[in-house]
């Protein structure tokens, strides 16, 4: 049987019809046989696009509008391999779509080349470095050629080993009083430099999974205009909280990169607002109590986020910036970046959707986190804007 | 045209059919020089296939094959043109890690040379090394492979084979596959063939193409289906052991699987298309053995039989000054 279902009163766009599982109508009215569900105002977004969670934690994903998320290939087993990447793109099922990103070297240790060819064919988007970094130019100039014969964007996670070390902290008098190890800001500007210039030497698509400072920032920007293949992303930490986060030693605010200078933080908001970063990505990585209950430079870096994506993307909105643009780094961009079906709300597209209300104010409480763990760095703050419907291709599957 | 008629062609306007003293590669021979060496290379075939293989032209001459560089079948395939034609046939092998900088190899040219050889036949790991040799020796030198630079000898079989094969070298299309970037065939290939008439792809993973591939006159594909798409030819080129595993592609089953040589994948060429691999070759690796084994299509065994009918030729060519063969 055919289903239909019209989703009527949303401020944003009146009615929107979905028919057998795809979008068939924008703005006119309900045919006699839908199912009417009434969004009582509030608005309607494409369902969100998180490129680049460690977990496919549906949960937390549906409540916050997620309805596919590009999965980092830091697996145990690394995804290296098709056959992983196969068994990855059924974990989110039936609640979520999850794309899975290959490994891009063998074990992710950054010395060989995996089968990414064969790894595409299986399902995967793209291909990542995972969490860390490729240290060595000759391999990571041999992965961009290699991906670009196959059309495959390279995600890379931007920090010189060599000088961050075993920092947890960026280099300057916080992190001196704080007595924690600490690098550069530069190891960033000098791993995305580096970066920059074997895509543009390669033709490879490259998307830098976060950029965080001023100065790597400016690079990409100047590489864009220069022509280069280049995207990137932030995750809200990065516009929302500075290097005094950590005082007190708390363990939630522990991320890799480390948070940054305030001007770091500014230019996080200027790139926003300027096109400069394409996405906004949770970077949902939960963490169990016993990776985080350690002295700060032992904990590992990660916090959750899918929950709580679209609120504090949405504080972007206080800094000038559209709502039209923060969506769309959490819709569009994401989907045009890896290829992916959804983001946008046309005729024919999946009805991938969200109901949410951009004006509804709540405070995050990580004990109430439906998440597998609650280490959120924004535990207790205000925030506006929630989800209060998730529709992953044509079924709801999460109502507040 | 065979040999003599070209040759009393040339004679007449004035050009010699093979100016050179050496044989060091391709890139030096102009197109109706490389011509004139296949034709000559015709008449050992014959002799090759008969009862009686022996010319004894060169008697007396002394041939050292220096290979500084593992070979089986091209240091075989030089000695076997070398004893057919009459000469003494000496091999010197020296391993990988003995002779290396370029003092030590002049040194190693001095003591040939004052041996007295009528041709040395030199194989070297680095590309220059046989020129290098060439300037201080007394006597033709013929390249056999020097680093990634040239393997002159090859490239003239291939056309030998291909010309018999297909009767004519102008006009075809030859995808030459695989590992480009390391390949000394690859280039000498690319420069013969294409001046030839024969229009060469170069069709390879990104990670094996090498940098301005196109520049030598080649089009360059990094999917095989788009490259062997109307090929008359298609010529393998083997993917060495240590660049299979995550160097340069992820795996051998991955670079089989995207750039092997199978049945369903040659279809995309011509239905008469030629099949060539220099050898040896990586059953499973970079050609499947269905198609490495059709005899109706692979010319693989028939170009190690035109290599010692071409290496007589040069062998012959290049030691007619010091024979006091008339005209040269």
């Amino acid at each position: 049987m055919v289903s239909v279902l019209a989703f009527t009163n949303a401020a944003n766009l009146g009615t929107l019809v979905v028919r057998d599982r795809l979008i068939e109508s924008i703005g006119g009215t309900a045919p006699a046989d839908a199912k009417v569900i009434d969004c009582g105002g509030k608005h309607l977004a494409p369902g969100l696009i998180d490129a680049g969670v460690f977990a496919a934690d549906a949960a937390a994903c549906l409540a916050g509008g997620i309805t596919r998320v590009v999965l980092m290939p830091d697996r145990s087993p690394p995804l290296d391999d098709p056959a992983l990447i196969e068994f990855a793109q059924r974990i989110g099922k039936p609640d979520v779509w999850v794309h899975p990103l290959a490994a891009a070297t063998r074990g992710l240790l950054g010395v060989e080349l995996a089968e990414i060819g064969l790894c595409a064919e299986a399902g995967a988007v793209g291909c990542a470095t995972g969490r860390a970094g490729i240290n060595d130019s000759g391999v990571m100039h041999r992965l961009l050629q290699y991906a670009r014969g196959f059309d495959l964007v390279v995600v890379v996670h931007a920090e010189d080993d060599g000088l961050t070390g075993d920092a947890v902290a960026t280099e300057g008098e916080f992190a001196t009083r704080m007595g924690l190890p600490a690098a550069p800001a530069f190891a960033e500007a000098l791993r995305v430099a580096r970066d920059l210039r074997l895509a543009e030497a390669t033709g490879c698509k490259l998307h830098i999974r976060q950029v965080t400072t001023a100065e790597s920032i400016g690079l990409v920007r100047d590489a864009k205009a220069r022509g280069v293949a280049v995207t990137c992303g932030v995750t809200p930490a990065y516009f929302l909280l500075g290097e005094q986060s950590v005082t007190g030693y708390r363990t939630f605010a522990r991320l890799s990169p480390p948070l940054r200078h305030d001007d770091d933080r500014r230019a996080v908001i200027e790139g926003l607002a300027d096109g400069t970063i394409d996405v906004i990505a949770s970077g949902h990585d939960p963490r169990t109590q016993e990776d985080k209950r350690l002295p700060f430079a032992d904990a590992a870096p990660g916090a959750t986020g899918a929950e709580t994506l679209l609120a504090l993307a949405l504080t972007l909105t206080n800094e000038g910036i559209g709502r039209e643009i923060v969506l769309a780094a959490m819709t569009s961009a994401p989907a045009r970046i890896f290829g992916l079906p959804g983001g946008h709300l046309t005729a024919g597209a999946p009805a991938d959707l969200i109901v949410y209300d951009p004006g509804a104010p709540w405070r995050i409480d990580a004990d109430a986190s439906v998440a597998s763990a609650g280490n959120t760095p924004f535990d207790g703050m205000a925030v506006q804007g929630r989800v209060a419907m998730t529709v992953k291709g044509g079924d709801i599957v999460w109502s507040s | 045209m065979n040999a003599t008629a070209r040759h009393a062609d040339l004679a007449a306007a004035g050009v010699h059919p093979f100016p050179h003293r050496h044989l060091l590669g391709v890139a030096e021979l102009k197109p109706w020089e490389a011509l004139y060496l296949l034709d000559e290379a015709e008449s050992w075939i014959e002799i090759g296939r008969g009862r009686e293989k022996h010319d004894d032209r060169l008697r007396g001459l002394t041939v050292i094959n220096a290979f500084f560089e593992n070979s089986t079948r091209t240091l075989l395939s030089f000695e076997i043109a070398g004893k057919r034609l009459g000469a003494d046939v000496v091999n010197m092998t020296v391993g990988q890690s003995s002779v290396k900088k370029g003092e030590t190899l002049l040194d190693t040219a001095l003591t040939l040379n004052a041996m007295h050889p009528d041709a040395i036949v030199i194989r070297h790991q680095a590309a220059g090394a046989v020129q290098l040799i060439a300037e201080k020796v007394d006597c033709p030198v013929l390249n056999a492979g020097d680093g990634r630079h040239e393997h002159p000898t090859q490239a003239l079989l291939d056309a030998l084979t291909i010309r018999r094969r297909k009767g004519r070298i102008e006009g075809l299309t030859v995808a030459i596959c695989g590992d480009i970037l390391h390949s000394r065939v690859a280039r000498s290939n690319f420069q013969l063939l294409g001046s030839l008439g024969a229009h060469v792809r170069a069709v390879a993973p990104p990670t094996l193409i090498g940098t301005d591939v196109d520049r030598m006159g080649v089009e360059v594909f990094t999917s095989m289906d788009e490259g062997l798409d109307g090929a008359d030819v298609v010529m393998m080129l083997r993917l060495q052991r240590e660049r299979m595993t995550g160097g340069y592609v992820p795996s051998p089953r991955e670079y089989f699987h995207f750039y092997g040589l199978t049945a369903a994948r040659l279809a995309k060429a011509k239905p008469d298309v030629l099949v060539m691999h220099p050898g040896p070759m990586n059953r499973g690796v970079e050609i499947d053995t269905a198609v490495a084994d059709d005899i109706a299509r692979s010319a693989i065994t028939e170009q190690v039989e035109m290599g010692v009918a071409v290496r007589m030729a040069c062998l012959d060519v290049l030691t007619r000054s010091r024979r006091g063969v008339a005209g040269w």
